[in-house]
């Protein structure tokens, strides 16, 4: 606001017009930046009706929705659905009472809570990609030092994300390392805003503890809790980075979540249309999902707003 | 009005200790193995107390490994100034075209505006396979496969929702009376954004721009399917120099270390901002 004094008097030049315009001409920009990303998204979709591999293109064609209908008895597609599904559920059921959890231990805003908080985002800013790599090199069956703290516990030969049992939870566990930390900040933030007064009148009444959590905190906080974990959903069920870096999918098809799958359809077999039609699939669910999260969100950001 | 006794402060205490090993061993891990030799890796049981050597930095950096099976060519340097590029050159078109689109949300309440918002929101949600695997084609049509350009424009995806949305909730959070005043003294509207409205914003958009940083540096999938090795950033490249180098794990361990040093950093120096920004702006921090 220093510059206010350099100001110059000067005639209004905006017309009618521009006053008008003005809106849009600040943000179309932005939006046709994006367009050109709009046009592959209506692309997939008529892919997902073709015949379309790259590897024949004389057969390619029109089928309508084959595509789609051939999943319906497609034990890959069933298998990657379900895959899916429990990586999301898994994940995010696991994040969300670890971080919870987390929450409530650094709740006290003291020195050092906040320093720990502080620490623990570093997991949630390393790449997921790169966070897999490292997870693999600590469990290298050869050197890894999470192979030899499990050999301790007498699991000698416990070969984490190269064995179909164990691929999942080796996975799930970067995931869990990566992001917790985004729902613990989300669920702090969030106690850390309710209003004090409900509390101290417990605290008065002599009111136990469970009893304060479950009926007084848990309900408060349920807006944070729905937030973070839809977001978390709409993230998991996309996952790619971790088990693309990490397995590839494999071992076998154990780790086949969507967009790995697709990405193998696409590069691999170059079956577009089948890989388009699976990414519509999953697109459908995000769809529902963020629908609902956006309304959520918004519901949340109006009271932030509101009580700021 | 402190009632904790020393048993829970202890528990507190204990379970706190628990969880920072749990989520900051990895990093303190994979530093060490960086300082190590592939023999001193190697040893069982894996010892934190070694001779640290830097001769696994200095061949990233010199891009000249010497093995017993001869000499190798690392282009890992390449991969850190490809991040570096992308990251900078995304974020700041990102700014460019999205901290006037946020003023326009925030001030202004016209014809399909929010439809425009929530169009440019959903973007964050959508799987990107689907746009990055046709875009694929495209590219290839286009000559944009392997360009720095091509990239940048798809990096927006990360970027552009993300400072829109932060930036927005900045603008709609200082009073428009200054720039009304600032207005009616005669200023053009221009003036009045450039010289009132984007100070004002200025935390908001330095906070969105590090973030939207964070976020183009740690993207994986996007350069994966569009860029071939001279343009891979390190989240990319990592995953190739794992499969080439093969047993250079010390290497590894220090690609690794240089190629998560920066968001680390940046995320400590910028930590007050991450709430707000990860959200979305849905908490206040």
């Amino acid at each position: 606001m220093t510059a206010a004094a350099e100001h110059m008097p000067r005639p209004k030049t905006s017309s009618r017009f521009l006053r008008r315009s003005l809106p849009y001409l600040l943000s179309l920009p932005a939006l046709i930046v994006c367009i050109g990303i709009l046009i592959p998204f209506f692309t997939a979709v008529y892919y997902s009706l073709l015949r379309f591999r790259l590897n024949l293109p004389a057969l390619k064609g029109f089928i309508w929705f084959d595509n789609y209908l051939n999943f319906l008895t497609d034990a890959a597609f069933w298998n990657t659905v379900k895959i899916s599904l429990v990586y999301a559920g898994l994940t995010v059921g696991v994040e969300l009472l670890l971080g919870l959890g987390i929450a409530l231990l650094l709740q006290k805003p003291t020195r050092f809570n906040n320093l720990a908080s502080i620490l623990l985002l570093l997991p949630l800013m390393t790449a997921p990609a790169l966070a897999a790599l490292m997870w693999k090199l600590m469990t290298n069956p050869n050197f890894g030092i999470l192979s030899y703290l499990v050999s301790l516990l007498g699991f000698t030969n416990f070969k984490w994300a190269s064995d179909p049992s164990t691929a999942l939870l080796t996975v799930t566990l970067v995931d869990v390392w990566v992001y917790t930390p985004f729902i613990m900040i989300l669920l702090l933030a969030g106690l850390r805003s309710l209003p004090k007064a409900p509390f101290e009148a417990a605290a008065l009444d002599g009111v136990p503890r469970s009893f304060v959590f479950f009926r007084i905190t848990l309900p408060m906080l349920l807006p944070y809790i729905i937030t973070a974990s839809l977001f978390r959903l709409l993230d998991s069920i996309q996952q790619f980075d971790i088990v693309y870096s990490m397995t590839q999918g494999g071992p076998g098809d154990t780790l086949m979540v969507f967009q790995v799958q697709s990405y193998l359809e696409f590069f691999q077999y170059t079956n577009v249309g089948r890989s388009a039609a699976l990414l519509i699939v999953l697109w459908a669910i995000t769809y529902f999902l963020s629908n609902i999260f956006i309304k959520q969100w918004l519901k949340l950001r109006e009271r932030a707003h509101g009580v700021a | 009005m402190d009632h904790t006794s020393n048993l829970e402060r202890i528990i507190r205490g204990g379970l706190i200790a628990l969880v920072l090993i749990f989520f900051l061993f990895p990093i303190f891990w994979i530093v060490l193995m960086s300082f190590q030799t592939n023999e001193t890796i190697l040893r069982i049981p894996p010892s934190i107390f070694f001779e640290p050597t830097l001769s696994n930095y200095s061949a990233l950096i010199t891009g000249k490994l010497k093995t017993t099976a001869g000499n190798l060519d690392l282009a890992f340097m390449k991969n850190l100034w490809n991040s570096v590029l992308l990251s900078t050159l995304s974020v700041a078109l990102s700014l460019i075209l999205g901290v006037p689109a946020a003023y326009a949300f925030a001030r202004f309440r016209f014809r399909l505006g929010e439809d425009i918002a929530f169009t440019l929101l959903s973007f964050r949600f959508a799987p990107p396979l689907l746009v990055l695997l046709p875009l694929s084609l495209y590219f290839k049509q286009l000559g944009l496969t392997n360009t720095y350009i091509g990239l940048i424009w798809v990096y927006q995806l990360i970027c552009l929702p993300l400072i829109l949305w932060i930036v927005r909730g900045y603008f709609e959070d200082i009073s428009p009376d200054i720039e009304h005043a600032y207005r009616i003294a005669g200023n053009s509207w221009w003036q009045t954004f450039r010289k009132i409205a984007v100070p004002l914003a200025m935390p908001g958009i330095a906070a969105a721009g590090l973030l939207a940083f964070i976020f183009a540096w740690n993207n994986f999938v996007f350069a994966l399917i569009l860029a071939s090795a001279d343009k891979q950033p390190v989240t990319v490249g990592a995953l190739a120099f794992v499969t080439a180098s093969g047993i250079q794990y010390g290497q590894i361990a220090a690609a690794i270390v240089l190629s998560i040093a920066p968001t680390l950093a940046l995320a400590l120096y910028a930590q007050r901002y991450l709430v707000e920004g990860l959200s979305l702006g849905a908490v206040k921090g």
